[in-house]
C-alpha cells in the first residue's frame, strides 16, 4: 500500500527530473544552433548562386519573371512533383475521415452572407489576375490558388447548402485536374520536342499560362478540400470497386 | 518520337506510375486494372533501362532541355538502377498481393465497406509512393531529392494510417512528424550547401564542395535527416510500430522500399558526393551504430510476442549490416562497397517482403499472429511457410542468398584489414537471425495434441505465389551475383574486384 | 551583408525554438506548430539566400522557387498531420488534448 504523499512525491521526483532533462536539451539546443549559426556566417559567400545563369535564359523562357521562369520552366519538374504532394495531401486525408456534417443548428449571420457575396466574386477576380500577373511580376498558380482556396474556404464557413450537393466525381476531378493538365503538357513536349518539359520555340508563354491557370483551379480546390477535412460525403466505398 | 537510345527513357519510371496515381484517384471502377498496368510497365521499363545500360552506359536526361546548373538532371547508373529494379520487383509483387489480400478481406468481413474504401484509397496513394521513389532513386539534383523524400513521406504516412486502428494511426502521427523533422534537417543542410556552393546538381557540387566548414556542416545535417528516416538505432523508435500496426502489403511497401530510398540517398552522399571529407572517424562511427542496431533490433525481434512486430524489429537489426559496410569501405577497392550494400539491400527487400507478406496471410488464415499460438500452421498453409522458411534463410545469410555474398565480403575485408570486431558482430547477429527465424519456425510445425491435422486452407494464391518468388528471388541472388556485379562495374570500369578471398 | 546575416540567425533560432518544442512538449498540436516554426526558419534562411551581394545586385529567383516550393509541401503536411492528430483523439482512449485537463480533475477529486 502506497500512501497519497508518496506517490504525490514520486511525482514531484519525476517532474524534477524532467525539469533537469529539459534545461540540458535547452543547452544543448542552443550550443547547436550557435554552432551552426557561426559556422553559416563564415561562409565566405564568393559564388553568384544562380542568378546570372537565370538572368542569362531569360528570354528563352518565354515570361518575364525569373521566378515563374524558374518554377515552371527552369525547374518545371520539381513544380509537378510539388503539385502531387498536394494532391496526396487530398487523397491521404480523405482516406482517414469523412468530412464533418454540417450543424443544422447554425444561423449564418445575413452580414456574413452579404459580405461573401460580395467577397467571393472579387476573390476569384482577384486570382485570375495574380495567375496573369505571374508571367512578368510576382504571382502565379500558387498565389491565385491560395487566393480561390480562401474564397473556397468562405464558402465553406458560410455553410452554402448547395456545397454540399456538389457530386464527389466533380470534385475529384477538379483535384485531378492542375496535374493532368501538367503532366499531359510535359509528355506533349516530350513526343514533339524530344524531352520532357521542353516546350517548343515560342509557345513557352502560353503553354505556362495553361498550366497554371489549371494548376491554380486544382491548388484553390484542394486547399479549400484541406479545410473542409474529410472526403465528401456522398458514400465513395459503395459499389466502386468491380 | 524516340529512339532506343533516348535518353528520355530515364523519366518513364517517374511519369507512368504518377500518371497511374491519377487515373487511380479520378475513377472508380477498374483501379486494380491501372495500378497492375503500371507496376508491370515499370518493371518492364526498368529492364528496358538496364538492357539499354548496359549498351550505352550510364545515362543522363536533362529535363526540359536546360543543362546543369540551371536545369534538374536526372541520370540512371549502376546502382541506381539496381534499387530501381528491386523497386519494381516488389512493386509487382506487393501489387497482386495487395489485391489478393483486400479481395481475401472484402468477401471474409461484415464490415465490406471499410476495406473497399482502404482498397480504393490504397491503389492512388501506392501508384504516388512508387512514382516518388523512382524519382528519388534517378534524381540528380539535392533539392529535387527533397522533394521526392516529401512524396515518399507523405504517401507513406498515410498508407500506415490506412488500417484505422487506433494504435496504427497513433504510429503514424509519429512518423509522420518524424519524417517531417528528417526532411526540414536535410533542407537546412541543403541551404547550407547552396549558400557555399551556389549549385544545386550533384555533378557540380562534387567538384565545387572542397573541404569547408560550411560542407561539414551540410553533410552532419544531411546524414542526421536521413539517419532520421532510414530508422538507425538509436532513431529507429518509430519504426517497430508504424511497421507492425500496418495493412500487410503496407508493410512490406514501408520495410522493404522506403526505408531503402533513404539508406541509398545517405550512401550517395558519403561515398560519392562527400567523399573527400569523410573521416575515418565518421565512418567507424556509423558502423558502431549499425552493431548496435544489429544486435539490439535481433534481441528485440527474439523477445516480441508478435509475428508483425518481430518481423518489424528484425528491419532494425538488418538495417545495421548497411551500416556496417561503412568503416570496411576503406579496405575494400572502389565500388566493391557498392555491391556489398546492393547485395544486402536487394536480399533485404526480396526476404523482408516476403515475410511480411506470409504474416499477413497467417493473420489473415488465423484471425491473429501471436507466436505462441501458430501451431499447426504448417498444415494448413503449406506453401506460405515454405516461403517463410525460404526467406529466413536469406536473412540469416546462408548460401546462396544474396545476404551471404555481401556477408562475406564483409567477413574477409573486416579479417583482411584487421578489423577482426566487425566480424564478430555480423556473425553474432547471423546466429541471432537463425534463433528469431527458428523459434517461429518450429512453432508452425509442432502438431497440437488431441486435435486432428488440419487440411491445407483455400487462401487465394495470390496471397501465398508471390511471397514464395520474392523468397526464391532472394534465395537465388547470390547464383546472379555474377550478373549484378557486372552492371555495378560497369561505367567505373576495373572498380570491382569481386571476391578478395577467393571463391569466384 | 549584415542583413542576410540577421535575417540567417533569425532563422536559425526559429529552426532551434521549433526543435526544441517538437521534443519536449507532447501536445499533438504544439507539435504540428513547432513544426511549422522549424520550416518557416528554414524558409527564411532561404530567403536571405536570395541577397546576392555580389554583380549588379540581382536578386537570385532560385531560393525563391524553392521557398515556394516548400511552403506548399509544408502546408500539405500540416494538413495531414491535424487531420491525422484530430483521428487519433476521437479513435485512442488516450485523448491526448484532454489528458492535462483530466489530470488536473483528478488532482481535485483527490484533494
Amino acid at each position: 500500500m502506497k500512501t497519497g504523499t508518496e506517490i504525490m512525491g514520486k511525482i514531484r521526483n519525476r517532474h524534477k527530473r524532467r525539469d533537469a532533462f529539459q534545461l540540458l536539451f535547452l543547452i544543448l539546443v542552443f550550443f547547436l544552433m550557435a554552432l551552426l549559426g557561426t559556422i553559416f556566417s563564415t561562409i565566405p559567400v564568393n559564388n553568384p548562386g544562380l542568378a546570372s545563369a537565370v538572368a542569362s535564359l531569360q528570354t528563352e523562357s518565354g515570361v518575364e519573371s525569373p521566378v515563374t521562369a524558374v518554377l515552371l520552366n527552369f525547374r518545371g519538374y520539381d513544380t509537378l512533383l510539388e503539385v502531387m504532394v498536394l494532391l496526396l495531401a487530398v487523397i491521404g486525408v480523405w482516406s482517414l475521415i469523412k468530412a464533418p456534417a454540417p450543424d443544422p443548428e447554425t444561423e449564418i449571420s445575413p452580414v456574413q452572407m452579404g459580405v461573401v457575396r460580395l467577397l467571393a466574386p472579387v476573390m476569384c477576380l482577384v486570382a485570375a489576375y495574380l495567375v496573369w500577373q505571374g508571367s512578368h511580376l510576382a504571382g502565379g498558380a500558387f498565389q491565385g490558388g491560395a487566393i480561390l482556396g480562401a474564397a473556397g474556404v468562405l464558402l465553406l464557413v458560410s455553410e452554402l447548402p448547395w456545397l454540399r450537393t456538389v457530386p464527389a466525381s466533380v470534385l475529384r476531378f477538379g483535384l485531378v485536374l492542375g496535374p493532368l493538365c501538367f503532366i499531359g503538357t510535359a509528355l506533349g513536349c516530350l513526343f514533339l520536342g524530344g524531352e520532357l518539359l521542353a516546350y517548343p520555340e515560342g509557345t513557352a508563354g502560353w503553354l505556362i499560362l495553361f498550366i497554371e491557370t489549371a494548376c491554380a483551379l486544382s491548388i484553390g480546390l484542394t486547399l479549400a478540400l484541406l479545410f473542409a477535412g474529410g472526403r465528401p460525403h456522398e458514400n465513395v466505398s459503395r459499389g466502386d470497386i468491380p | 518520337m524516340f529512339q532506343a537510345d533516348t535518353p528520355a527513357w530515364i523519366i518513364a519510371p517517374v511519369v507512368l506510375p504518377l500518371i497511374a496515381g491519377l487515373f487511380c484517384f479520378l475513377f472508380k471502377r477498374r483501379i486494380f486494372i491501372i495500378a497492375l498496368a503500371a507496376a508491370l510497365a515499370n518493371f518492364f521499363v526498368a529492364c528496358f533501362l538496364i538492357y539499354q545500360f548496359l549498351v550505352f552506359g550510364s545515362m543522363r536526361c536533362y529535363i526540359g532541355g536546360w543543362q546543369p546548373p540551371l536545369g534538374i538532371t536526372l541520370r540512371a547508373d549502376g546502382p541506381a538502377l539496381l534499387m530501381l529494379l528491386m523497386t519494381a520487383v516488389t512493386g509487382l509483387a506487393v501489387t497482386l498481393y495487395a489485391r489478393g489480400y483486400f479481395s481475401c478481406r472484402i468477401a471474409d468481413s461484415e464490415r465490406a465497406g471499410r476495406h473497399q474504401r482502404q482498397q480504393r484509397y490504397f491503389w492512388p496513394l501506392w501508384m504516388l509512393l512508387l512514382a516518388g521513389l523512382n524519382g528519388l532513386f534517378l534524381s540528380g539534383d539535392i533539392f529535387n531529392l527533397y522533394v521526392t523524400l516529401e512524396l515518399v513521406a507523405i504517401s507513406a504516412a498515410s498508407l500506415a494510417a490506412l488500417s484505422g486502428k487506433p494504435a496504427s494511426q497513433r504510429a503514424s502521427f509519429r512518423y509522420l512528424l518524424i519524417s517531417l523533422l528528417g526532411s526540414l534537417t536535410y533542407l537546412l543542410g541543403v541551404v547550407f550547401l547552396y549558400r557555399t556552393c551556389g549549385v544545386l546538381d550533384l555533378d557540380l557540387l562534387r567538384n565545387l564542395s572542397g573541404n569547408g566548414a560550411g560542407v561539414r556542416a551540410a553533410l552532419a545535417l544531411l546524414t542526421v535527416g536521413l539517419l532520421l528516416k532510414t530508422a538507425l538505432v538509436p532513431l529507429h523508435f518509430w519504426l517497430p510500430p508504424a511497421h507492425a500496426n500496418a495493412l500487410a502489403p503496407v508493410s512490406v511497401i514501408l520495410s522493404a522500399l522506403v526505408v531503402k530510398g533513404s539508406f541509398y540517398l545517405l550512401f550517395r552522399f558519403w561515398f560519392e558526393l562527400f567523399s573527400p571529407i569523410v573521416t575515418q572517424a565518421g565512418l567507424n562511427f556509423m558502423g558502431a551504430l549499425g552493431a548496435v542496431a544489429i544486435i539490439w533490433g535481433a534481441v528485440q525481434a527474439i523477445r516480441q510476442q508478435r509475428l508483425k512486430l518481430m518481423v518489424a524489429y528484425s528491419t532494425v537489426s538488418q538495417l545495421g549490416y548497411l551500416f556496417v559496410a561503412f568503416p570496411l569501405s576503406r579496405a575494400v577497392e572502389g565500388a566493391q562497397v557498392w555491391s556489398i550494400v546492393i547485395f544486402i539491400a536487394l536480399t533485404h527487400a526480396c526476404a523482408k517482403s516476403a515475410m511480411f507478406m506470409v504474416a499477413g496471410s497467417i493473420y489473415l488464415h488465423l484471425g491473429h499472429d501471436r507466436i505462441r499460438d501458430l501451431a499447426g500452421v504448417r498444415a494448413s498453409l503449406p506453401v506460405t511457410v515454405f516461403a517463410y522458411g525460404i526467406a529466413g534463410v536469406s536473412l540469416m545469410g546462408l548460401p546462396p542468398s544474396g545476404a551471404f555474398i555481401a556477408k562475406w565480403m564483409l567477413l574477409s575485408s573486416s579479417l583482411v584489414s584487421g578489423q577482426w570486431w566487425w566480424a564478430l558482430v555480423i556473425v553474432a547477429g547471423s546466429l541471432l537471425a537463425m534463433v528469431y527465424v527458428f523459434r517461429v519456425m518450429s512453432r508452425f510445425f509442432v502438431i497440437p495434441e488431441g486435435e486432428p491435422l488440419k487440411k491445407p486452407a483455400a487462401l487465394s494464391p495470390l496471397l501465398e505465389w508471390p511471397a514464395l518468388i520474392l523468397a526464391l528471388i532472394s534465395l537465388s541472388l547470390g547464383l546472379l551475383a555474377p550478373w549484378i556485379l557486372h552492371i555495378l562495374s560497369q561505367g567505373t570500369v576495373g572498380l570491382v574486384r569481386v571476391f578478395p578471398g577467393g571463391l569466384s | 551583408m549584415i542583413t542576410t546575416t540577421l535575417y540567417s540567425l533569425t532563422g536559425l533560432i526559429l529552426f532551434g525554438m521549433g526543435f526544441h518544442t517538437l521534443i519536449i512538449h507532447s501536445h499533438p498540436l504544439r507539435k504540428i506548430l513547432a513544426v511549422n516554426v522549424m520550416g518557416t526558419g528554414v524558409f527564411l534562411i532561404l530567403v536571405a539566400t536570395a541577397y546576392v551581394p555580389l554583380g549588379q545586385g540581382d536578386i537570385d529567383p532560385v531560393p525563391h522557387a524553392m521557398v515556394l516550393t516548400g511552403i506548399v509541401v509544408s502546408v500539405s503536411v500540416t494538413a495531414l498531420a491535424l487531420i491525422l492528430a484530430c483521428r487519433v483523439q476521437e479513435t485512442s482512449n488516450l485523448a491526448l488534448l484532454k489528458r492535462r485537463n483530466q489530470r488536473k480533475e483528478t488532482k481535485e477529486t483527490r484533494a
